[in-house]
């Protein structure tokens, strides 16, 4: 790893100020490369156009129609290339570049299966609104239609997963095509552009010139706030007694941290984050009600049930923070700012829609509360959500856990006490752990906890991580695994080893496909089809075949000890935590179910115990039906524990002659 | 509701199916569509008729706007703009009952364009329910075959 990574880090550091003028243009040289002006292979031009833009770093895997690509790769001091050891692999690992610093993530793939495995990675960049620009050898022009061989269409199979995408059909358009796709995955909504390029282009002759500027008529996206909706906004928000602010990814994209943290405070308005939204706004502020939603916190839910005023600040009201539509948030009206409005009334009905860049809309809104001389309102409010805060937290320690097994969520605290919640970058897969990690890891910057949200992308996060470790050298990355996630792209092994990338990896091994399972436990009746991954393979000896370190804990004492051990491993480290496989993500609204109908949240009034468990998470058949529900069925979950059992009623009988 | 829908893209391979995908993928059916240049070489008009509800309308609209192809969407639907369909019928016609339909035709504005021993072909544009009325009537003879194009429309006055 050399200066040019060194050079995305800095970037990491300090973002770079976007101003109205500035967004979208050539993070690079641009036209001002001594480049321009000279005559090269098309596959040439492909290198030059990505210096021209100012990338650092690709991701990629080579192939017969990207041959010519690389061979001009192999040329570049500037790019410096990371090989995968799969497609999709190398478009999570831009990913994670892109997530973790704002600039757009770049990956080079062949034709065919290349260019069919990066679909996943380009979903998930999607749903998510990550700026990519993903580049596909394509077979010449003149074969394609007719099936040749490693042929496939790739601009219609993405067709619903990109922003847009280009085939190349002339060299004339190939600087401009990559000028207009740069400017398109960074500016507006970001996404992921697609440019397919037929290998004859590739090895054509051509002109280098450079753009610096786009002319798209029909792209024009809306960056300031109409300030007639600011004015109405701001109404809205001086006469709330109720009010909410539901923080989304889009506060991380717009870089409007520092606005949501001044308004939350001007105003004392109280703050849920989603989990794109996940650390725009600090854990520290006592403001910050945590996550909302399907594995929210019930004080978090409560207070979004209770509200009177929603201000979705670049959030879209996915249904796992919504629950049942028809009863989320009954009273409130909606402030709605995006800068996509295909967003804003598309499943919530806003009050004040504001299309427009986070950021400025948020200045606007505190510059006119200012002038207003607005004061807060909410004492009684903030109160009413401490008493909720008090008696239902997400977590209590006189909760009855098994003595000789590992507790995820104490895990996830202990972990998040070892980190700096503020430099150390946290990657999740997708599952029960990311749940765990998204209740119990302290954040106090954007960009520090990466996972995919939108699409759910198991095998998205171990390769983001090592995206993240490459564009930010230095950081403690550390990525949040299931032993199901983690096997599905766990072939990145190599790459971090190879690249010397100091990632963690610390799995919560189960040894089942544990949402699935925990669902199939409270609604499918205890059929746990298919999501048994007994016997996983030995996952130290899988590290150390790759050159990892790597430990595996089974006993609670080892926690503290194994993690600090894993976070000063110069390494690239891996973590196996043996947890029960009966261990279920509380609190939890059932699918379908309104947002302050929740199981499994603790209630202290009746003491540190799980409450309103479904019937079905606790099996009819058992004897100790009572007492396991009291402890969200872990006593179930002791596998020694196969001795007989006591009734509901023998238990109480007992407790009252023990008195 | 049915709506019309005017949609402005740019003349390139694919942008129809970019259309007609994201349509499709938010869960409407086409009724009706018909592509076509414009008096701008370098953009194509889709004119496509969907049925949905005025929320689902917006969001259709929406989403279609996001696309970087898309240069402007008109609604057509409460204007009364002017549509036209074009309809070639192909109707069973003895000799002896050839002149009726003609009559028929001619009331409606048709054109023989065809033909043959037993069958006339016309041909006929208008609206949606002048071409419907022309078929009902065809129909006492045995209608063969209906090639109909889709529905374009354009608004009565222009507005800039």
């Amino acid at each position: 790893m050399t200066e040019k990574i060194s050079s995305a880090n800095d970037a990491f550091k300090s973002p770079a100020k976007r101003t109205a003028g500035s967004v979208g243009a050539p993070r690079g040289l641009g036209s001002r490369t001594e480049k321009q002006g000279q005559r090269m292979l098309g596959a040439e031009a492909v290198v030059a156009s990505l210096e021209a833009e100012g990338v650092d770093t690709v991701f990629g895997y080579p192939g017969g129609q990207a041959i010519k690509i690389y061979d001009a790769l192999y040329d570049s001091h500037q790019l410096n290339h990371v090989l995968a050891r799969h497609e999709q692999g190398a478009v999570h690992m831009a990913d994670g570049y892109a997530r973790s610093t704002g600039k757009p993530g770049v990956a080079i793939v062949t034709s065919g299966p290349g260019a069919t495995n990066t679909v996943t990675g380009i979903a998930t960049a999607y749903m998510d609104s990550v700026p990519m620009v993903v580049i596909t050898g394509q077979v010449p022009r003149a074969v394609i239609g007719t099936d040749s061989f490693q042929e496939s269409d790739i601009v219609g199979i993405t067709m619903p997963v990109v922003k847009h995408s280009f085939l190349l059909q002339s060299t004339d358009e190939l600087t401009t095509t990559f000028r207009e796709a740069f400017h398109i995955a960074t500016t507006g909504r970001p996404g992921p552009v697609l440019i397919d390029i037929p290998s004859d282009l590739a090895g054509s002759e051509m002109v280098f010139e450079y753009p610096d500027e786009v002319n798209i008529p029909s792209y024009k996206p809306t960056y300031r706030g109409n300030a007639k909706q600011i004015r109405a906004a701001c109404r809205l928000i001086e006469e709330a007694e109720r009010p909410v602010l539901y923080v989304g990814g889009g506060c991380v994209i717009s870089d409007a941290s520092e606005e949501v943290v001044r308004l939350a405070n001007l105003m004392r308005i109280p703050v849920v984050t989603t989990l794109m939204g996940k650390g725009a706004f600090p854990k520290s502020d006592p403001l910050n009600l945590g996550p909302v939603g399907m594995h929210g916190a019930k004080y978090s839910n409560l207070a979004m049930t209770e509200a009177d005023l929603i201000i979705a600040a670049g959030a879209r009201f996915s249904d796992r923070v919504t629950g049942k539509l028809d009863r989320f948030a009954p009273n409130a009206k909606v402030i709605h700012i995006d800068i996509d409005p295909a967003e804003i009334g598309k499943i919530r009905e806003a009050q004040v829609p504001i299309v427009g860049d986070l950021k400025g809309v948020l200045q606007g809104l505190i510059s006119q509360l200012e002038k207003d001389d607005a004061h807060p309102n909410t004492q009684t409010w903030l109160a009413e959500i401490d008493q909720w805060r008090d008696r239902f937290p997400i977590y209590h320690p006189g909760l009855k856990d098994a003595e000789d097994e590992i507790v995820p969520e104490r895990v996830m605290m202990e972990l998040s006490r070892q980190l700096d919640p503020a430099s150390s970058i946290v990657v999740t897969e997708v599952g029960q752990h990311q749940m765990w990690a998204h209740q119990f890891i302290d954040r106090e910057k954007p960009r520090t906890f990466l996972s995919s949200g939108g699409l759910g992308t198991m095998g998205f996060g171990f390769p983001a991580a090592v995206g993240a470790a490459i564009a930010n050298p230095g950081a403690q990355v550390v990525c949040i695994a299931g032993d199901g996630s983690f096997q599905m792209n766990s072939q990145e092994m190599a790459t971090a080893a190879i690249n010397g990338v100091p990632v963690k990896v610390l799995i919560m091994d189960n040894r089942c496909l544990g949402m699935v399972h925990q669902w199939q436990k409270l609604f499918y009746d205890e059929r746990y089809s298919q999501t048994l991954l007994e016997p996983n393979p030995d996952f130290v000896k899988l590290a150390d075949a790759y050159g990892w370190e790597g430990k595996r804990i089974m006993h609670p004492d080892e926690v503290e000890g194994a993690i600090a051990e894993m976070l000063a491993s110069e390494k690239p480290y891996l973590l196996d935590v043996a947890i029960s496989r009966e261990q279920n993500v509380y609190p939890m609204v059932a699918p379908g179910s309104a947002l302050d109908d929740i199981m499994g949240a603790i209630d202290v009034a009746v003491g540190a115990v799980r409450t309103d468990m479904p019937a079905s998470a606790v099996p009819q058949t058992s004897p100790c039906a009572t007492i396991d529900a009291q402890f969200g069925g872990r006593w179930e979950a002791q596998p020694g524990d196969t001795g007989e059992r006591m009734s509901a009623e023998e238990f109480q009988a007992e407790k009252e002659g023990a008195r | 509701m049915k709506h019309v829908l005017s949609v402005l893209v740019e003349n390139k391979p694919g942008v129809l199916s970019r259309v007609t995908g994201l349509v499709s993928r938010r869960g409407f059916n086409i009724e009706s569509l018909s592509v076509g240049p414009v008096e701008d070489p370098t953009m194509s008009r889709v004119t496509a008729v969907v049925d949905a509800d005025d929320v689902a309308y917006e969001q259709i609209t929406k989403q279609l706007h996001k696309l970087i192809s898309v240069h402007k969407i008109t609604d057509l639907t409460d204007d009364g703009a002017i549509e036209r369909e074009l309809v070639l019928f192909k109707v069973n016609a003895s000799p002896e009952r050839r002149n009726e339909i003609i009559e028929i035709s001619n009331i409606f504005r048709g054109k023989i364009v065809d033909v043959g021993r037993n069958s006339l072909t016309i041909e006929a544009t208008g609206d949606a329910s002048k071409l419907q009325g022309l078929e009902d009537l065809f129909r006492a003879y045995g209608i063969k075959e209906i090639v109909r194009t889709g529905k374009i429309a354009m608004s009565r006055n222009a507005k800039d």
